[in-house]
């Protein structure tokens, strides 16, 4: 849509940037330009904010490589910054780039239209229906667990200022998302991301235009509400203008952080003692399972970390599909497209340097645990997790970490020995699993070198695994063995969250049952709020520890729990998990506040058993009021009748 | 540019079916089923000795005025079902093979994912994409 060109150009705007020199720009470009570049520097700056820059630059909705070269060529990337002549050459670029013409000063040099940027409005009353929308769809973090991200809130609220435009929908990722690798990380995050920082004028880096090897993650910071308190207070002093090859780690969800990895590849490790080998897809599909996300959303999960197709995980992939199940857990919504931090070719080489930056390991932590807080509104979502069912082809597979899960739920152990009795089942299960997946395009052997061969597709479709049914008879056996093995799991050993620090793991409630667990899974987020704050890291980093029964716990045997607390702590902080400092002093803490929310939970039960007797006893005086009417009328009918 | 792309299992109930959403979709489906009997018509006729050498693409099932409906199956007796507007002109032989070829590798890469039971409707992102890029664009 072509935002008219300014009424009454004749009078220029007054500006106080020149049109650089060598130049041609006509009247209405010279005016419109001036207006976009006064609204993307606020005037007592030379240069243009990098952030606002960016977005204006994604709104004109060329491809994310165009608009790299546009910053190459107009000087930018050269000078560091947008001044006023890099500014208008970049924008009489895009206009070139619009029209078709190649991105190169000659081109500038002729008559051309005005640069048309989507959904780019003159006025100051741009609302912000669109990125809020983006927003809460994106990020889906509930209300209510957000007490700590008052930020977040504010952001939804504040739509006054218009300093970017409402941003286009998310569904227009310029590549087919069959090439993961160069896509610019879901360009809804950037969008509706560069829609939050507008509005509190965060200083998240635009990325887009500093390219480094990976052409796309502009905006790749995008959504970090969750992080938001510790990391955005310091992000805020930030500079600006800068587009620096700096990555802001702290701002990326969809980067891996060091603890983050270390624990992830304990997990494999336990999977797969051999780390430059794989993990096949069943063991993997166990694994995750029992994160309990619904299964369209592992499902999609898997799509997007299994790079090569194979079948089967490699660590990198398997570090991305992990990530990814903890971001989804703490309310992320899953990208279309892999982000770039989490291609296995990034996390490869990622993994042999260390990430810099301990300070940001520090918030990393603190600040989980506000996002711990949105696990209450991913766990409403996963009322079915139960029925769904476990699609294990091998049926042996099924039942044996029905049992395993089953022995697991019913007594306290801590995940690494879980996943030993699950690599102990499943070692021999693996090469089974191996040779029933032969596929021409996986080579399964242990090297990833192998793996990374993927390149070619063969045009004959490889032979079919045999774990898959050949016959239509054995596909209802396959399902009525998982509706029967459903009824015998009764518990899950998730993943926990990366945030290592040990916390008491009050939610040990291993005795409770499932069926408790749904009820009290539709519990309104208010009610997790008042416990939340209790509880948010509790479940963090317990390695046995089930949010689910995170809330239950409140309402009942909140007695053993601090029993359990204790001996919990003590094993878990044991265990890989890696203790934190600042976690110790809170753990007293969270005990006192666990003991009060039990108080009040009781208290809360007896009142409510108060109503419940008042309540039966109403009942039973209606009920003989029924009765005398009853008879009365009984007596009367006689006299009627006639 | 096809106008309709359905995905059958062995056993003849649809596993995912897309259609231009234009006009009466349905019509689509009836096509699509109607198809299947073609299809079958031509495995059989190959024999059972020849399945080996039975080429997977199948060539154009039947035209109707409209629209050209072209079948593939897989040697696990997937379909492949697609039905192309008989208005677009000269859509090559190679170009419909080369679309079958890309379902064929997007349906293998959804048999790749453990969470996925075979038989199942598909709902994989990554295959709805690719389907969308082969449907004809209508404005």
């Amino acid at each position: 849509m072509e935002p008219g060109p300014p009424g009454g150009p004749a009078a220029a705007s007054a500006t106080s940037a020149a049109a650089p020199a060598g130049l041609p720009l006509s009247e209405s470009e010279q005016q419109r330009y001036s207006e976009l570049f006064s609204r993307c520097c606020p005037p007592p700056e030379a240069a243009a904010g990098g952030s606002s820059v960016g977005e204006l630059f994604r709104a004109s909705q060329l491809p994310p490589d165009t608009l790299h070269q546009i910053t190459e060529v107009c000087g930018a990337k050269r000078v560091g910054y947008f001044g006023p002549a890099q500014f208008y050459i970049a924008l009489k670029l895009i206009a070139a780039a619009q029209s078709g013409f190649p991105v190169r000063i000659e081109s500038i040099k002729n008559e051309l239209p005005l640069p048309r940027f989507v959904a780019l409005k003159n006025d100051s009353d741009v609302r912000y229906g669109t990125p809020a929308e983006l927003h809460g769809v994106k990020f889906q973090v509930p209300h209510a667990t957000l007490e700590k991200n008052s930020y977040k809130r504010t952001d939804e609220g504040d739509k006054q200022e218009p300093k970017s435009p409402p941003m286009s929908p998310i569904c227009s990722p310029p590549a087919s998302p069959s090439t993961y690798q160069r896509i610019p990380l879901t360009y809804g995050y950037s969008k509706s991301r560069s829609g939050l920082e507008q509005q509190h004028g965060a200083p998240y880096e635009v990325r887009h235009s500093t390219h480094q090897q990976d052409g796309s993650s502009s905006g790749n910071y995008g959504a970090k509400p969750a992080h938001a308190c510790a990391t955005l207070g310091r992000s805020l002093s930030v500079e600006r203008e800068q587009p620096d090859s700096n990555a802001h780690y702290s701002d990326d969800p969809w980067r891996i952080t060091e603890e983050q990895r270390d624990y992830y590849v304990n997990q494999f490790r336990s999977l797969q003692p051999d780390l430059n080998s794989f993990i096949s897809g069943s063991v993997a599909k166990n694994f995750f399972t029992k994160s309990k996300l619904p299964i369209p959303e592992l499902s999609h999960i898997w799509e997007l970390s299994d790079v090569d197709c194979d079948g089967a995980l490699t660590l990198p992939e398997f570090c991305a599909a992990f990530h990814l199940v903890v971001a989804r857990k703490n309310g992320y919504q899953l990208p279309e497209t892999l982000p770039d931090t989490l291609l296995p070719d990034y996390l490869q080489a990622a993994s042999l340097k260390p990430l810099r930056d301990c300070a940001l390991f520090d918030s990393y932590s603190e600040s989980l645990p506000g996002s711990q807080q949105t696990r209450d509104f991913s766990r409403t979502e996963k009322t079915s997790a139960e029925e769904v069912p476990d699609n294990s082809a091998l049926l042996q597979d099924t039942k044996k970490d029905d049992k395993q899960a089953l022995k697991v739920s019913t007594a306290v152990k801590t995940i690494p020995k879980d996943f030993q009795h699950l690599t102990v089942k499943t070692a021999p299960q693996e090469p089974n699993a191996l040779k029933a997946r032969p596929r021409s395009r996986s080579y399964s052997s242990t090297s990833i070198e192998d793996a990374m061969k993927k390149g070619e597709e063969p045009p004959t479709p490889p032979p079919r695994p045999q774990k898959s049914h050949s016959r239509a008879s054995s596909l209802d056996l396959n399902k009525i063995f998982q509706q029967n093995t459903q009824a015998v799991r009764s518990g899950w050993l998730p993943p926990p969250p990366p945030a290592l620090p040990p916390r008491p793991s009050v939610s040990q409630t291993e005795q409770v049952s499932e069926v408790e667990l749904h009820p009290q899974m539709n519990r309104p987020p208010s009610q997790a709020e008042e416990n939340s704050s209790a509880k948010k890291e509790v479940v963090l980093v317990q390695p046995p520890s089930k949010p689910a029964r995170r809330k239950l716990r409140t309402e009942t045997q909140g007695l053993e729990t601090p029993e359990l607390s204790p001996t919990i702590n003590v094993t878990s902080s044991m265990q890989a998990v890696k203790p934190h400092l600042p976690v110790q002093k809170q753990s007293s803490k969270q005990k006192r506040a666990i003991q009060t929310a039990i108080r009040k939970n009781k208290e809360a039960n007896a009142v409510l058993a108060r109503l419940n007797s008042e309540l039966q006893q109403q009942l039973k005086e209606v009920h003989k009021e029924r009765i005398a009417l009853e008879t009365q009328l009984e007596q009367l009918r006689p006299v009627t009748v006639l | 540019m096809a106008v309709c792309v359905a995905v059958i299992a062995k056993e003849n109930y649809p596993l995912y079916i897309r259609s231009v959403p234009t006009e009466n979709e349905l019509k689509f489906h009836y096509t699509v089923h109607t198809s299947l009997d073609v299809v079958d018509e031509k495995i059989s006729a190959m024999g059972k000795a020849l399945v080996d050498q039975r080429e997977l693409y199948l060539g154009l099932l039947y035209p109707t005025e409209d629209y050209k409906v072209y079948g593939y199956v897989t040697n696990s007796k997937v379909k492949f079902v697609m039905v192309v507007d008989s208005s677009n002109t000269a859509l090559r032989d190679n170009e419909i093979r080369s679309m079958f070829r890309k379902l064929h590798n997007s349906y293998t890469d959804i048999m790749c994912n453990p969470f996925y039971n075979p038989g199942d409707r598909i709902h994989s992102r990554a295959f709805d994409n690719m389907v969308n890029s082969m449907m004809m664009q209508v404005c």
